[in-house]
């Protein structure tokens, strides 16, 4: 059951912007093979305008913890993390 | 002998750089980064710095960091601990220590790890001033160009 489920985690200013730090998506709700970029479109349905942030220039997007591009394919069963240019040390 | 540690707890640079000289042998040099939130704007002084990270994926960065570093120089040991939370202006941050034979390996892994940390590894800092306001710290271009010199 799980399984059928996306995770998508979203980290400092997009998790401000979009007022949450995760959702979950079953992946009934995803075309096949869908993309990072077509995940987007979906969340921004679910979520609203505010979700538009996750189209920035700059925000990268992991998925199972490894850096993507938007180009990538998402599955079922998937971490998928949205997040702007890191900033530690 | 790889270690890496986040963390909302502080560290003391001498009880890692002991744990980098008791698990080798044949040390011949030692060499540390440490960072510390800076005290900035006097007219609006900092008041606190958060530290938020991708639980998981940071500590494989900073694991994959170490191992991409102790491929590229002969590194007998390398630790890394960064904090996250909220810290103080004057805290410390992050360790960065590597032991090595001789010294120039043991700069420039110390020095190769930070530069990659910090445009790699998933920690945002945001600034909280003392008027109340808070902003999230932009990512540096300098930090990109910094890698430049990594490039083989």
């Amino acid at each position: 059951m799980s399984d059928s489920l996306i995770t998508i985690r979203f980290f400092a200013s997009l998790r401000e912007q979009l007022g949450r730090p995760a959702m979950e998506l079953a992946s009934e709700h995803l075309p096949d093979s869908a993309t990072v970029a077509e995940l987007i479109a979906v969340i921004v349905e679910r979520i609203g305008p505010q979700a538009d942030a996750l189209n920035g220039a700059d925000v990268q997007c992991a998925v199972n913890q490894q850096i993507v591009s938007h180009a990538e394919s998402i599955r079922a069963g998937d971490e998928v993390a949205f997040f702007p240019p890191v900033t530690g040390g | 002998m790889l270690s890496v540690r986040v963390a909302e707890q502080d560290f003391s640079a001498d009880v890692e750089n002991s744990a980098l000289l008791e698990c080798t042998e044949g040390v011949g040099a030692l060499a540390n980064f440490i960072g510390v939130v800076r005290q900035s704007g006097q007219a609006n002084p900092l008041k606190e710095m958060w530290l938020e990270h991708y639980p998981g994926m940071t500590e494989h960065t900073l694991q994959n960091l170490l191992e991409r570093a102790a491929g590229r120089w002969p590194v007998l040991a390398a630790r890394v601990h960064h904090r996250v939370g909220a810290l103080q202006p004057g805290e410390q941050i992050v360790y960065v220590g590597v032991a090595a034979a001789h010294r120039q390996a043991a700069f420039d892994a110390c020095s190769f790890i930070m530069d990659f940390l910090k445009t790699e590894a998933p920690f945002w800092k945001k600034e909280i001033f003392a008027d109340g306001l808070e902003q999230w710290v932009a990512a540096r271009d300098n930090d990109r160009k910094a890698l430049g010199k990594w490039a083989k």
